[in-house]
């Protein structure tokens, strides 16, 4: 399955035993690797550079000379912090929310539907069947069913679980559920990498040691099932504190849940405030790499890729 | 080979019958409460989707919020609404250059990497790595601001530009998997044979990547396809299908953009479902014989 490769426990099987060494090594990586340079690397260069930048005197709206001007961060932080930490905490909690639905899903796909090749396959091809269908329409879809004159609404207000008036859309909850959704088969697949193979005879020495389902479960399912949670983790809530489509105001968000992602979209192409935006997301990568590192340390997993 | 061996332990210990005073009482709701769940997840997982559909079927004229009766019409007259088919085509035509591209080069990387030495392996790493890592605004911004300081006018061409970076790092995943599952003995054995390193390229070794290719191709050209927050960095005045939806959505998305992402995704999915099946009968055919 070609998402598994999102996961960093996809089965790689034992390396070759020799590695050569060759030209013909070079003349196969130099071209992807000069590629990544130009147009992943020295951008990011650009980008750090652009953050520093000063208004041109005199000059036009959105022209700016290079300089040594930090103030930015100072400025962009005392700005957005606000956006900045919503961000980080709507992605914290719409990773949670996507571990919890995506975990029993993955278990039943990896461990129940083993012996059934392929109800398993078609099983995977449902989890990621919303990577079928426009990104956007679906969170719009998903904007007219939780819209007032949704069904949604109304029920929850039938029921007196929602006060009269009360909207769904454009809340914190309308943007974090916008993400989980998004983001769950991001979550699913990893995991279901890591149970499906899963050693059912450790499981079974569990119960044979008289330890509860609920101890096997934790101490043994959860341990061996660890780098599909890691991967699911870190490739739910990078693109979760990114995002800016769930929260923004033509989809399920308003001014109210503007995201750091909002914030760079506004600043970079609206206002052509470049060092602000460039500013912002350094900040955002910062973050994320001491997120990733702190993670990939204390957890273990060394391989990335 | 090791994976097969796992399902071979897993039905042997299936097999033996569980010890059975030991065991807890388990209640019904173990034994089907994780089904029930399944089944209410994917019905879940399915709610936009169909929604979607629905309502490209739906008989209204701007705005495609209210149901009104069904109809074919949109889907008869896609094109219609000419934008919205621009859009579509211009988004196909950056998928394919940018699948084109970055499977080229990162299959190339794929197999270097499981099958060469060389320095610098680990900065080589941690270079394809570091683009999933990073969120899409940030790859986005920085492209944005590269071609502005390089004074390279936005369009469809910085599209693909863009999108084969990020699509190289997947392929890259995709391939390798493949590549270090694939026997050095077969190659050795063309060798053996005379052949050529060419034709041992492209008669033993690419023949055997092939599904791991078309794997890849396929992600590339998805993330491609459905990519709107890197493209509307470096997109200037060109309109993709996702960027189109994206302004649209302001003032009402007309019911041909349902049409053409339903049309997409039941093309998709159709596809894999045939794929699947065809596997599912073949494994089956394999187990018979063997």
């Amino acid at each position: 399955m070609a998402f598994g490769a999102f996961s960093s426990a996809t089965p790689v099987a034992a390396e070759p035993a020799v590695r050569r060494r060759s030209p013909i090594a070079l003349f196969l990586l130099l071209p992807g690797a000069l590629y990544l340079s130009l147009f992943f690397l020295v951008p990011f260069v650009s980008l750090i550079l652009t953050s520093f930048q000063a208004p041109r005197e005199f000059g036009d709206i959105g022209q700016y000379d290079y300089a040594f001007k930090w103030e930015n961060y100072v400025a962009v932080i005392q700005t957005y912090l606000p956006h900045i930490l919503r961000s980080f905490g709507y992605a914290a909690i719409a990773t949670v929310l996507a571990l919890l639905f995506s975990y029993p899903l993955a278990y039943f796909i990896g461990v129940k539907l083993r012996r059934y090749p392929l109800w398993q396959a078609l099983a995977l091809t449902l989890v990621i069947a919303p990577f079928f269908i426009s990104f956007l329409l679906r969170t719009l879809a998903w904007k007219q069913i939780l819209s007032d004159e949704g069904p949604v609404v109304s029920a929850l207000q039938a029921l007196t679980v929602l006060p009269e008036g009360a909207h769904i859309t454009g809340t914190p909850v309308a943007v974090i559920f916008g993400l989980t959704y998004n983001f769950i088969p991001f979550m699913t697949l990893p995991i279901y990498t890591s149970l499906e193979r899963l050693d059912l005879r450790y499981v079974e020495a569990g119960g044979d040691l008289y330890a509860s389902p609920a101890t096997t479960f934790l101490r043994v399912t959860v341990p061996l099932s660890l780098p599909g949670i890691i991967s699911g983790t870190l490739l739910t809530f990078i693109p979760a504190s990114g995002d800016y489509i769930n929260a923004s105001r033509d989809f399920l968000g308003s001014t109210d849940t503007a995201m750091i992602g909002n914030v760079i979209e506004a600043n970079f192409l609206q206002l052509q405030n470049y060092p602000a935006a460039a500013a912002l997301s350094i900040v955002l990568m910062a973050v994320i790499l001491v997120f990733v590192s702190v993670y990939v340390k204390r957890s273990g997993t060394e391989e990335l890729l | 080979m090791s994976v097969q061996g796992g399902t071979a332990i897993a039905e042997t210990a299936k097999a033996t019958p569980p010890p059975g005073p030991r065991r807890p009482f388990r209640l019904g709701v173990g034994r089907w409460g994780l089904g029930v769940y399944a089944v209410m997840a994917f019905a879940f997982l399915l709610i936009p989707i169909v929604y979607t559909i629905v309502f490209s079927f739906n008989d209204v004229r701007r705005t495609n919020i209210v149901w009104r009766g069904f109809t074919l019409d949109n889907w008869l007259n896609v094109c219609d609404q000419q934008e919205v088919c621009q859009a579509f085509g211009n988004s196909i035509l950056v998928a394919v250059v940018a699948t084109v591209l970055a499977t080229t080069l990162g299959t190339a990387m794929a197999i270097a990497l499981v099958r060469y030495r060389f320095r610098f392996r680990s900065a080589t790493t941690l270079l394809l790595f570091l683009p999933m890592a990073t969120p899409e605004v940030v790859l986005g911004a920085g492209l944005a601001a590269q071609f502005l300081a390089a004074g390279i006018a936005k369009g469809i061409l910085t599209i693909i530009l863009a999108h084969t970076m990020f699509c190289i790092s997947f392929v890259v995943v995709t391939v390798r998997a493949r590549v270090a599952s694939l026997d050095p003995a077969l190659e050795e054995a063309g060798r053996d044979l005379y052949a050529s390193p060419a034709q041992v390229f492209w008669r033993i070794t690419f023949p055997l990547l092939l599904p791991g290719i078309i794997a890849a191709a396929l992600l590339s050209f998805a993330l491609s396809f459905d990519d709107f927050i890197i493209t509307t960095f470096n997109s200037g005045a060109a309109v993709t299908f996702p960027k189109y939806v994206y302004t649209a959505a302001a003032r009402g998305i007309p019911a041909q953009a349902n049409v053409i992402a339903s049309a997409v995704f039941l093309i998709a999915i159709i596809g894999v479902v045939i794929a699947q099946v065809a596997a599912g009968i073949r494994r089956k055919q394999l187990a018979r014989n063997g």
